[in-house]
């Protein structure tokens, strides 16, 4: 197969090559440490250790941790961190301190994210790059405080108004909560965009082993020449706008940004775990992959030909391995815990060459393996017919 | 009650009126020609581009204090100015200095977090009264509580000027705009905010004052306000704001002289001028 992958650790694209890295792990040379971590808390070191110079954020469950944590940590170490008066003030704090030439970044949890979504096209519109962290609980509405994954939409599909897209990070352990902060900055930075970490009120809360160098980095400043931080020496202003009344100037402006989404496309990471003579193809991300790799374990004990594709990057969206794949594979089951979302990104990928089916749980509901296994088995026996 | 009419039933400009035609900005290109001093030119800070605001408005004199207050204080290479929605959203089109254009209200927030990070820069905000008192008076209220090392240049002409003419918070009782046709209701659009008021109340501000920006004499004791404002951000001595009252003739449907009379004989008596906070000089 042909399959064209990026790994997570950054390295260069490695074409026929499938990837089932797990993201970087700390740099070589780098006396880490390997320890019990909660989700929330990797979130919060990775943030420091990826260079967040500015944290904005106000409290909301499941992650008042990564607050907590970083109005002790970023003061220490120099930097700033501001416990906004709103949500809306926070995502504004960003727009200033991102545009002023600084990693800034918030977390929240999705009620605050909804509210942050004007800021956020903002942030698109002028060009900024920040990080956002969205620990997802279950909704709409106040919902409650249980894990789920029915921001994707707002997450991958813009969320605020306008034509635009941000770069979309789903981790699905606590190693990933560590390293996806660093890449989220550096993609942001990259390609002048927002960057998200998607992850869930499990992801947020659990413990597990991870890798966690010992001591901060330095922050290494990275020269933005657009950044309004003060003339200084510079010939000229610059300006922070998304302001463009001129249908054609706006127009012009637009096709940037989304040639910018197109450019970004290289970065689009995956993991696939025994897809290699899958008959059934599960897609899930982030804790949603952990149920569907127990799944696959489980059936391949059974003797049943399924394989997983968990999507990284949710956006861009790994489509041309699922177009691929969807020529090989009888079947695939998108998992997710939404009524589903991202099962039309799949669909779309797939484009009608095998049949996709969706199986998903709402309201902070997770379904064991057993449960899903026997979803599998039914679609594997050709006894599931697929449902739009 | 206010005493605006409808542009119909105002009698016709005098000539000469304006008051951005008296203080038109000289154009720095301009040479002095022998045996004569220049003494008046455009600031430093001040691109040459045309202003788009209005005859009769006052953004133009107060976005030229501004100006003369980056030179006076030698900030044109650490400041940056954060204007939002609203007739002043171009502001970043007048001056030298780096710009930032915020959404609406949010100025407040996106200042904080420019110095905050960059605590050496001069960091201010300009700021129409619905951007301030309407959709961001969470912004400003708790820009001033933390004691924000901020200025705030706040120009309220008490209405909404670039959509249209609606009603602002600090609409006048009785005065008729496009969503108060019969004038201003206190019992169902409740009572206009005194932003100088509200926010003298926070311990954490260190300037606060209030100037029409209608004569001469009130231009002059801007200028003063704005410098003292200025230096409670270079001083450390935390939030700053001057309040500028200023007209807005083709929404208030009155000639430019109109509208000067206007702040002078109503304005004025809703929102008086003075100095609310001063720890600028306090020891």
């Amino acid at each position: 197969m042909s399959i064209t992958c990026v790994e997570s650790c950054n390295a260069p694209a490695t074409p026929g090559r499938e990837c089932t890295a797990a993201p970087s792990a700390p740099a070589d040379g780098v006396a880490v440490e390997r320890r019990l971590v909660k989700g929330n808390e990797a979130l919060s070191l990775g943030a420091v250790h990826g260079g967040c110079e500015a944290f904005f954020g106000y409290p909301i469950t499941p992650q008042n941790e990564i607050p907590e944590i970083l109005s002790g940590l970023l003061p220490k170490l120099g930097r700033v961190f501001i416990q906004a008066e709103s949500e809306v003030a926070s995502i504004n704090m960003i727009y200033g301190a991102a545009a002023a030439g600084h990693r800034a970044m918030t977390s929240s949890s999705s009620p605050g994210i909804s509210l942050m979504m004007e800021g956020l096209s903002y942030i698109a519109g002028a060009r900024l790059p920040c990080l956002i962290m969205n620990v997802m609980r279950g909704g709409p509405g106040l919902g409650n405080i249980a894990p789920s994954q029915s921001d994707y939409f707002q997450a991958c599909k813009g969320g605020g108004h306008g034509d635009y897209h941000s770069i979309v990070l789903a981790p699905w352990n606590v190693q990933e909560c560590f390293t996806f902060p660093a890449l989220g900055f550096d993609l942001a930075d990259r390609y002048r965009m927002p960057a998200f970490i998607l992850a869930d009120a499990v992801l947020g809360s659990m413990l597990e082993p991870a890798t966690i160098p010992k001591e901060f980095p330095p922050i290494r400043r990275i020269e933005k020449e657009w950044a309004t931080c003060g003339r200084g020496k510079r010939s000229h202003k610059n300006v922070v706008n998304s302001l463009h009344l001129d249908p054609e100037v706006l127009s012009e402006h637009n096709e940037l940004l989304q040639a910018t989404y197109r450019e970004a496309r290289r970065e689009i990471r995956y993991d696939m775990r025994q897809a290699e003579d899958a008959e059934v193809l599960l897609v899930a991300f982030g804790i949603s992959a952990r149920v569907a790799l127990s799944t696959v374990n489980l059936l391949r004990r059974e003797g049943r030909k399924v394989g997983l594709l968990r999507p990284i990057t949710l956006y861009p969206f790994p489509d041309a391995p699922l177009t691929e794949l969807a020529a090989r594979v009888k079947s695939m089951l998108v998992f997710e815990l939404n009524s589903g979302q991202m099962v039309e990104d799949v669909r779309l990928a797939v484009n009608g060459r095998c049949p996709v089916h969706f199986y998903g749980k709402m309201g902070g509901v997770i379904p064991a393996p057993d449960e899903l296994a026997d979803v599998v088995r039914r679609i594997h026996s050709g006894k599931a017919e697929e449902k739009p | 009650m206010s005493t605006l009419q409808s542009a119909a039933e105002a009698p016709a400009a005098e000539p000469g009126s304006d008051m951005t035609a008296a203080v038109a900005p000289v154009s720095s290109e301009r040479k002095p020609t022998d045996g004569l001093e220049c003494v008046f030119q455009r600031p430093a800070s001040m691109t040459d581009k045309p202003l788009h605001y209005c005859p009769g408005c006052t953004h133009g004199i107060i976005h030229r204090l501004v100006a003369e207050m980056v030179d006076e204080f030698g900030l044109l290479e650490k400041t940056v100015g954060v204007c939002p929605v609203g007739c002043s959203v171009f502001a970043y089109e007048y001056f030298e200095f780096d710009g930032i254009q915020a959404s609406h209200g949010r100025a407040p927030a996106v200042a904080t977090a420019v110095k905050r990070c960059d605590p050496s820069r001069f960091v201010f905000t300009y700021q129409g009264d619905g951007d301030l008192a309407a959709i961001g008076m969470a912004e400003t209220i708790w820009a001033a509580a933390r004691g924000e090392n901020i200025t705030i240049f706040f120009v309220n002409n008490g209405i909404y000027g670039m959509t249209g003419g609606q009603m602002a918070p600090t609409t006048l009782i009785g005065q008729k705009t496009t969503t108060s046709p019969t004038g201003r209701d206190p019992l169902t659009t409740g009572l206009p905010i005194g932003m100088c008021e509200l926010l003298a109340t926070l311990p954490g501000v260190a300037y606060i004052a209030r100037v029409p920006m209608s004569s001469p004499k009130g231009v002059n004791t801007a200028k003063k306000y704005m410098r003292k404002a200025v230096r409670a951000q270079l001083e450390h001595k935390g939030f700053s704001m001057v309040e500028l009252l200023s007209t807005c003739p083709v929404q208030w449907g009155l000639t430019p002289v109109q509208a000067m009379k206007h702040i002078d004989e109503d304005v004025l008596k809703v929102y008086p001028a003075k100095v609310f906070v001063d720890r600028v000089d306090a020891t």
